[in-house]
Formats: structure tokens, sequence, C-alpha cells
């Protein structure tokens, strides 16, 4: 009863957070609301148990990467007239929830109904726990997550290198 | 036994007897963590009094003067009338700010740090919530700041504002990273994230400022650049920057900003007293009548005094000097620290 509660409160605060990252014109504000739907998702993590995911949710998007795009937003220097709104016509908004809902949610929607009798499997005890999830990292998915070290260290140099090129 | 864990338990024994006596027994679960925040809130007010009370002590015997005597013993109650007068002070406003951010940005100051507290273990069974990714959780949770230093430097549309929001934001985005890498090898050799077990770790072994006494100074160096507290304060340098991301707030939004700055070091030095100087264990075996919760705090007194200390001895570093320093110097030294105890661990099997 009171997860069902705290659940509908932090799902209304992501979409509504979620509506204000995309309809607000000055990008700070995008900026920190989307701040603020990170924060919901994190708690709905929380709520479902994976408490490090929901931290890591918290440690790398709202503490890092935001703090990064708002600092970007800040340089670009923007005056009023770049920030004017855009004017929405009934057609595009029609068309871009049709594509949202056909494409993204539809087949969600069509993967998980039609499979009617759940089996909950009860949650153990060191579900999501540091442990369990780095000892799946480094067995079972160790490839994939070294390519994905590969792949983030490649970033960083070429980052390095498009930025530092007249060194 | 006088311990923290019997207080608590009689503490909530009574509390569920007073629910009882209401019939709000079945809201347990909701009226336990209230009650536990507000409590955390008021020990916490009157920590900070206490604190800033001591740090104009501890400067002003540094410079040889007397420092506040005037209201109450010592001038014990300067602060009291201080935070009354900031409450009761008018709220000047910057026309052209920019409302929503402005709002929020002490708000966030304040929560971001004050949810830290929630893992601090003042003894054994005395936290809040003794989570099992506590040390993750604090450097997380924590890390919120910096949007709050960001949203206010920028939304009071004042040059001098934005200039120290950007510092503050570079410094403590690259202060995070020496912060949490000092903390690796206490993880490897303990196991664990959980800040009990750390403390309950070192009960068994000795306190991990001796194996790790170059972790305990890169942590203690960047806490301090991270609560953006001199000789790392350029954020607010005052000669330069007025008072860096706070010049245009006044009155309870500037005390949030204070307060939020205090409990960051609280915070700070609680992780370093519970990581590496052994939280509520008392220094000698022979000494363990005393309370664990004394111990903590006494401790967590030493760590502060230090902060304090290096305030009012150290000048202001540049900020080109300071990112040197992180970059440069604290961050490949944890990075060594780290594989050295590494391969200790390796070798030595846990435990060194």
């Amino acid at each position: 009863m009171l997860e069902a509660v705290v659940f509908y409160i932090l799902a209304a605060a992501l979409l509504g957070f979620g509506l204000l990252v995309i309809t607000r014109t000055n990008p700070i504000a995008s900026a920190l609301s989307m701040v603020g739907a990170f924060g919901a998702l994190a708690a709905l993590y929380a709520l479902l148990q994976a408490t490090l995911i929901a931290i890591i949710q918290i440690l790398v998007y709202a503490g890092g990467i935001m703090v990064l795009v708002i600092f970007v937003i800040m340089l670009l220097n923007l005056h009023e007239e770049d920030l004017k709104p855009m004017k929405a016509r009934a057609g595009t908004v029609l068309l871009s929830l049709l594509a949202v809902f056909g494409l993204v949610l539809g087949p969600v929607f069509l993967a998980v109904f039609p499979k009617g009798n759940w089996k909950w499997a009860a949650l153990t005890n060191d579900f999501g726990s540091i442990f369990t999830v780095g000892e799946k990292v480094f067995s079972d998915y160790l490839f994939p997550f070294e390519m994905l070290s590969l792949l983030l260290l490649a970033a960083i140099v070429g980052a390095l290198v498009l930025s530092k090129r007249k060194l | 036994m006088l311990s923290g864990e019997n207080i608590v338990k009689s503490v909530s024994d009574l509390l569920h007897q007073l629910y009882a006596m209401v019939g709000l027994s079945a809201f347990k679960g909701v009226l336990d963590p209230i009650v536990a925040a507000h409590v955390m809130f008021g020990f916490i007010s009157v920590f900070v009094m206490f604190l800033v009370w001591m740090e104009r002590k501890v400067s002003a015997h540094m410079q040889s003067r007397i420092g506040p005597n005037r209201v109450g013993i010592f001038g014990l109650l300067q602060t009291v009338a201080d935070a009354i007068k900031l409450t009761i002070k008018e709220d000047i406003k910057p026309v052209h700010r920019d409302k929503i951010p402005y709002y929020i940005a002490p708000i966030i100051a304040f929560v971001a740090t004050f949810a830290g507290m929630v893992v601090i273990p003042f003894d054994k069974g005395m936290v809040v919530q003794d989570l099992n990714i506590g040390l993750l959780y604090i450097i997380a949770i924590t890390s919120f700041t910096v949007i709050a230093i960001l949203s206010a430097g920028w939304s009071s549309n004042n040059k001098f504002a934005l200039l120290g929001g950007f510092r503050s934001a570079a410094q403590i985005v690259s202060y995070e990273v020496p912060l949490v890498l000092s903390l690796v090898p206490v993880i490897m050799m303990t196991g664990t994230l959980r800040l009990g077990g750390i403390v309950e770790y070192q009960s068994q072994n000795h306190w991990f400022v001796l194996y790790q006494f170059i972790a305990f100074f890169i942590f203690i160096t960047s806490a301090t650049a991270e609560a953006n507290r001199a000789p790392f304060d350029i954020p607010e340098a005052e000669s330069e920057l007025i008072g860096g991301f706070h010049t245009e707030y006044s009155g309870v939004k500037f005390a949030m900003f204070f307060l939020g700055e205090y409990i960051a070091v609280i915070v700070s030095s609680a992780v370093a007293v519970t990581v590496f100087l052994g939280g509520w264990l008392p220094p000698f075996a022979f000494l363990a009548f005393v309370p664990g919760f004394i111990w903590f705090m006494i401790k967590l007194l030493l760590v502060i005094y230090l902060v304090m200390a290096f305030r009012w001895t150290f000048p202001r570093l540049r900020v080109d000097q300071l990112m040197d320093f992180g970059w440069k110097v604290l961050i490949p030294v944890a990075i060594l620290n780290i594989l050295v105890t590494g391969f200790c661990v390796l070798f030595f099997g846990k435990g060194v």
C-alpha cells in the first residue's frame, strides 16, 4: 500500500520533470529538471531494492554527467534571442507521440503482456549487492566489460586529440 | 551499561509506546524515519552552532585575539544570537534573478549534505540506516552540492557569483576523484562498503590510519577542498570574488548555504573518523568503559580541529596551483597507493 503511494509520487515526479526537460526554453532549467528526473529514477530503483543501481545513477548521472552538461550550457554564451519558444504544431506533437508509442512502447507492451502467468522469484538476500554485481562483471560479462572500458578509453583519447590539436 | 545501542533501543521502545498510546502503531515504518530525521536535524543544528563558535575561538587563538566572549559563558551563545539575526534579516533578492534555480539552490545545498548523515555510525548500532553501500552513498549524495553551487552562481545573475560557481564546480569535480580513489584501498582491504563493517574490521586489526596514512592525508586534503574551505576556498575568495556563489544571497538562504558548508565538514570528518580512525573504538583496550559515541565525538572534534587549523595556517592557493595539485599530485599518488595495496592484499592476504 505504502509502496504503491511512494511509487506513484515518484512516477509522477519523473514524468513531470521529463516534461519540463523538453518544454523549458531556458537550457539551464531543462538541465536542472533532468537532474530532478534522474533523482526520481534513482529513488524508483531504490524502491525496487536495487540500491547499488540507484546510487550509481545518482553518482554518475546526477553528480557527474549533468554537472558537465550544465557547465557546457553555461559556457555556450546563449543570448535572449536564441531562446525563443518553439511553436508546437498539433500535427508534429501527434506524430511524435504516435512514433513513441508505436515504435518504442508498443513493442515493449506486446512483448510483455501476452505472457500471462508470471512467476515472481523471491529476491535473494544479496540481490543487486555490490558482491553479486562485481562477480557477474568479472566473470560472465568480463569481455563486454573490458570492451566498454576500451571504448571509453578511445573516447577520452579522441577528445584529447580533437581539443589539443595544436599542442 | 551506557552504550549507543542501549540508548537507541530504549528511545525507540519509548517511541513505540507513544505511538501505541496515540493509536499510530500501524505507521511505525513511516514515523520512525521522520523522528530520526528530526533528531539528526536537532543534533546537527546545535553542533553546527558550536562549531561556528569553535572556529571563531580557534582563529582568535591563532591570531592572538580573544574571540567572542560577550554573549553567554565564553561567548558560547554568540552563534545563537547570530543565527537569530540571520533569520530576521531582510531577504534581499536581485531583480533579474532566475527564480526557480535561485530558490532551489540553498535547499539542495543543505539537503544534499544533510542526507549524508544517514549512514554515519556514531556507535555500534547508533546509526539511522547502516546501508551496505554506505560509503558509496555518502559520495553520491554529497555530489549534489555541485549542482546547488552551479545553479546559485548562475541564477544570481552576477558575474562574481557566476565565476565563483564555475570555480567551485571545477574544484569539486576535480577533487572528487582523489577523494574516491583514497577510499578504494580501504575497501579493498575490508571487502565491504558498510561503514559499520569497516569499523568492525578495525576492531580486529589496527586502525586504518596506520596502514593507509597516505590515503588518510589524501582524503583529508580533498575533503577540505570539497567543502570549499581555506586553503582551497578560491570559489569564495573574498578579495577577488566578494563572496563567490552566495554573493547575492542574504538572510535565511545564506544561512542554508552556511549550514550546508559546515555539515559538509562534519560529514567528511565523520567519514575520516569512521574509515581511518576506528570510529567508535577506544584507542586502548583498557579505555573500553567509556561509551563508544563519546570516543566518536572526541575523534570527530579532533579531525574538525585539524581542518580548522588548516584554514588559519595556510595561505589560499591560486586556481592553477589548485588544479595542478589535484590532478598532478593527489591523483597519481592515490592510484599508486591503490596499486601497492593491491599487491599487498594479493601476496599477504586480507588484512595485510
